[in-house]
């Protein structure tokens, strides 16, 4: 194998603490050195000047939609998507058919992935037995058969007793619960963020108190259990306070926020102007909050009290869209415009690209302890896999799905202008993908 | 192609200023347009006076009315409004239809605009299905109805009883008290008062209030939010009851109907408190005895039946203006 010799880029690795120009040499697959003017003979070389390097970024929560749901997605167009995005590890959330719960569907899980997958993919298992939130799965079994973290997905386990017992049995693991945290009988109907633009839409609405009891119930009963819990998704100002103030008593509590819900707020849901509104790509869940809420969340990338940025990449086809908001189905596809709102936030300077990078990398591999599974995963200390995301941040460039490697073109972002955005993408030492532009 | 033969009382409409594919909701309308639908519906009024009533403004257009959800008035008044203009009309509902069989909306709309329907009157329960609707067809989309969002040809009519009976709408109070988060009506209502220039006072139990729409206000009127009716009566000029739909109690938004109608009730000692001679409205079909007392919803001050004769007038306005935008 061929080394690769990436020279002449910002190379950002949170993990160290660099933020320099460095060079970074990728040899038999792994991180071999970092360091100023590197040379190396027999090497490709790769010119990222004018770009950033990073280690490539980690994904806590993705839906790949296979199996059961391959008109949405298959595990290789999605993790195509991954890795066009700068994904190069990803977290395959359950709500498959059948669902990741015992050991046998897992495995048959990872067999098709070992097959398909063009990232490396992690299988999240199932908390209840076929997501029903009745009865809790064949945890241990599911671990064992290597599932990194469990979760229900959208269906949040609502019975308060199981997930006490789920949190229990996962922690006495050492696996992190990764919960959408709500309250179902509030959100009961909700279609979007309950508030100004669902009272002038009438369309039903998510309280925000939803999201925060459920919360709040859910870090009493990882305190009481030891669990490790994980808020997936946290779109509310005020439940942000609460894992803040959990993580600053000691709980094991981290928590994540989507590409989303840091670029838009519920106004999405108008559409391009009175005509258009209603737009059902903008339908997502938990929702697109307020203002007030996107720029705590920003702070919390900001200050480091957000551990990861995840997608929830969620594809969906096309009819799945097309019809009334009540009817649409939640979610939107943004593994390859992540990197271009995150970056055009930082160049709006509403994100500081350390912060965004760390929750981008050795943030996501900490808070689940994925690098106690691959060696230096989201860093480039030396030995970490040869996974690379270069990224251009003057690449000025316009969203259209029609390039688009998932399947679901569901994103209200279609022709919206970014700034910033990936060039190129390596794996395991190699370059996967790189952007067709004209160099020099 | 539809060909408009006869303007109708000739002379008292000028030159139309509407060029709205859609009529979906009244928050997009201008004064202007609002004046145009009120000045189109004096002259249909003068038609409907006369012995005959009918024109042939719109002989050759073909007018659509699907309905998701039951309705009798509404209905009925989009038939009428149409027939007396000429117009053939085709009724359809979703029961009955391919509706049921699962045909999405977008295939219903654009079958029904490839047998030649030239406006399409649609009614959904879920809010915004006819901004979709709207978007997949060339047919015009008048929106009679949609969820708990918008209810535009009952806010024109609503508005057009009012001047009727207090000229401008500038300065004016008017009170809308029942379940308003719910309430198409409400919504629509909203936006046309103030553009008329009136304050409108939302009043209900907390639980059906929008609370967000305090902030609604514009650069002519205000909206206030109050649960407590007796203080929104106070200077009324306006009266307008809301249906109040049984569920409710059912899904705990309010605890009783027997208390909603203690609290609630539009009755001759709350309609005491409001202006000498304030109006009293009901956009139907009403629960009398519920959010209305039958001695106040028949009383001399009741416009509620005018409500229903006016309703025609304005949709054949509205009809007439819409058919018009499509020839030019």
């Amino acid at each position: 194998m061929t080394d690769l010799l990436i020279v002449g880029g910002r190379l950002i690795d949170p993990a160290n603490g660099l933020d320099a120009q460095l060079d970074v040499l990728l040899r038999d697959g792994r991180v071999s050195a970092v360091g100023k003017s590197l040379s190396a003979s027999d090497s490709v070389r790769y010119d990222a000047t004018g770009c950033i390097v990073t280690p490539g970024f980690v994904d806590l929560h993705a839906h790949l939609r296979e199996p059961g749901f391959e008109q949405k997605g298959t595990i290789a167009t999605e993790t195509l998507a991954a890795l066009r995005g700068g994904f190069t590890t990803i977290c395959a959330m359950p709500n498959t058919v059948p669902a990741p719960d015992s050991a046998p569907v897992v495995a048959a899980l990872l067999e098709r992935i070992a097959r398909d997958a063009r990232v490396r993919v992690f299988a999240i298992g199932a908390v209840t037995r076929g997501r029903d939130g009745k009865a809790l799965a064949s945890l241990s079994e599911a671990a064992e058969a290597g599932c990194v973290a469990f979760s229900d997905d959208g269906s949040p386990v609502a019975d308060g007793q199981l997930m006490r017992n789920a949190l229990a049995l996962l922690g006495a693991l050492g696996l992190p619960l990764s919960e959408h945290s709500d309250d179902p009988v509030l959100n009961a109907g909700g279609v979007m963020n309950e508030g100004r633009v669902s009272e002038r839409l009438g369309l039903p609405g998510q309280p925000a108190a939803a999201e925060v009891a459920a919360i709040a119930r859910n870090l009493a009963l990882a305190e009481a259990t030891g669990g490790r819990l994980h808020v997936a998704h946290i779109t509310t100002a005020r439940g942000l306070e609460l894992v803040a103030e959990a993580k600053a008593r000691g709980l094991h509590v981290t928590c994540e926020v989507t590409p989303s819900h840091l670029f838009l707020t519920e106004d999405a849901v108008f559409g391009s102007g009175p005509e258009a509104a209603y737009d059902t790509n903008a339908k997502i869940n938990p929702p697109l909050r307020t203002e007030a809420d996107r720029l705590a969340l920003i702070r919390g990338i900001n200050d480091g009290i957000i551990d990861a940025i995840a997608t929830d990449h969620a594809p969906h086809a096309r009819e799945d869209k097309l019809c009334e908001f009540d009817h649409a189905a939640p979610g939107i596809a943004c593994f390859e415009t992540a990197a271009g709102t995150l970056l055009t936030q930082v160049a709006r300077g509403e994100l500081d690209l350390g912060r965004v990078v760390a929750a981008l990398t050795v943030g996501p591999a900490r808070a689940w302890k994925l690098d106690a599974r691959v060696a230096g995963l989201g860093t480039l200390s030396p030995g970490a896999p040869g996974d690379i995301v270069i990224l251009d941040p003057a690449r000025r460039w316009t969203v259209d799905t029609a390039t688009f490697a998932t399947k679901g073109k569901n994103t209200p972002l279609q022709g919206s202008e970014l700034l910033g955005g990936v060039r190129a993408v390596i794996t395991g030492g190699v370059l996967r993908h790189e952007l067709e532009v004209a160099h020099g | 192609m539809l060909d408009v033969q006869e303007r109708p009382a000739a002379g008292a409409v000028e030159a139309p200023a509407w060029h709205r594919k859609d009529l979906l909701d009244t928050d997009v309308l201008s004064r202007a347009e609002v004046e145009l639908v009120m000045e189109t519906a004096d002259a249909m009024l003068e038609v409907r006076s006369r012995p005959v009533g009918k024109v042939a403004t719109l002989r050759g257009a073909t007018v659509v009315t699907l309905f998701y959800e039951q309705s009798t008035r509404t209905r009925a008044s989009f038939e009428v409004a149409a027939k007396a203009m000429g117009a053939d009309v085709v009724n359809l509902t979703a029961s009955g239809s391919s509706v049921e069989k699962g045909e999405s909306l977008i295939d219903t709309v654009r079958t029904l605009e490839a047998i030649g329907a030239d406006l399409l009157v649609m009614r959904h329960g879920k809010s915004g299905a006819p901004y979709l609707a709207a978007r997949h067809t060339k047919a015009g989309v008048i929106n009679g109805g949609d969820g708990t969002h918008a209810h535009p040809t009952q806010a024109l009519l609503d508005l057009y009883t009012m001047r009727r009976h207090l000229g401008g709408l500038e300065g004016k109070r008017v009170v809308i008290v029942g379940d308003v988060l719910h309430s198409r009506v409400a919504r629509s209502n909203i936006w046309t008062l103030l553009t008329a220039g009136a304050d409108v006072t939302l009043c209900g139990p907390a639980t059906l209030l929008p609370r967000t729409l305090a902030s609604a206000g514009g650069e002519h009127g205000r909206v206030t939010l109050t649960a407590n009716l007796d203080e929104a009566m106070a200077d009324a000029d306006v009266v307008m009851a809301l249906r109040i739909q049984k569920e409710r109690q059912a899904t705990g938004l309010i605890p009783s109907l027997r208390e909603y109608i203690n609290v609630y009730q539009v009755n001759a000692a709350r309609a005491a408190k409001a202006k000498p001679g304030a109006l009293i409205m009901h956009p139907g079909p009403m629960n009398e005895g519920i959010e209305i007392a039958p001695d106040i919803a028949h009383g001399v001050d009741s416009v509620i039946e005018e409500q229903v004769a006016n309703g025609v007038a304005v949709r054949m306005a509205v009809l007439y203006l819409m058919a018009t935008a499509r020839t030019k």
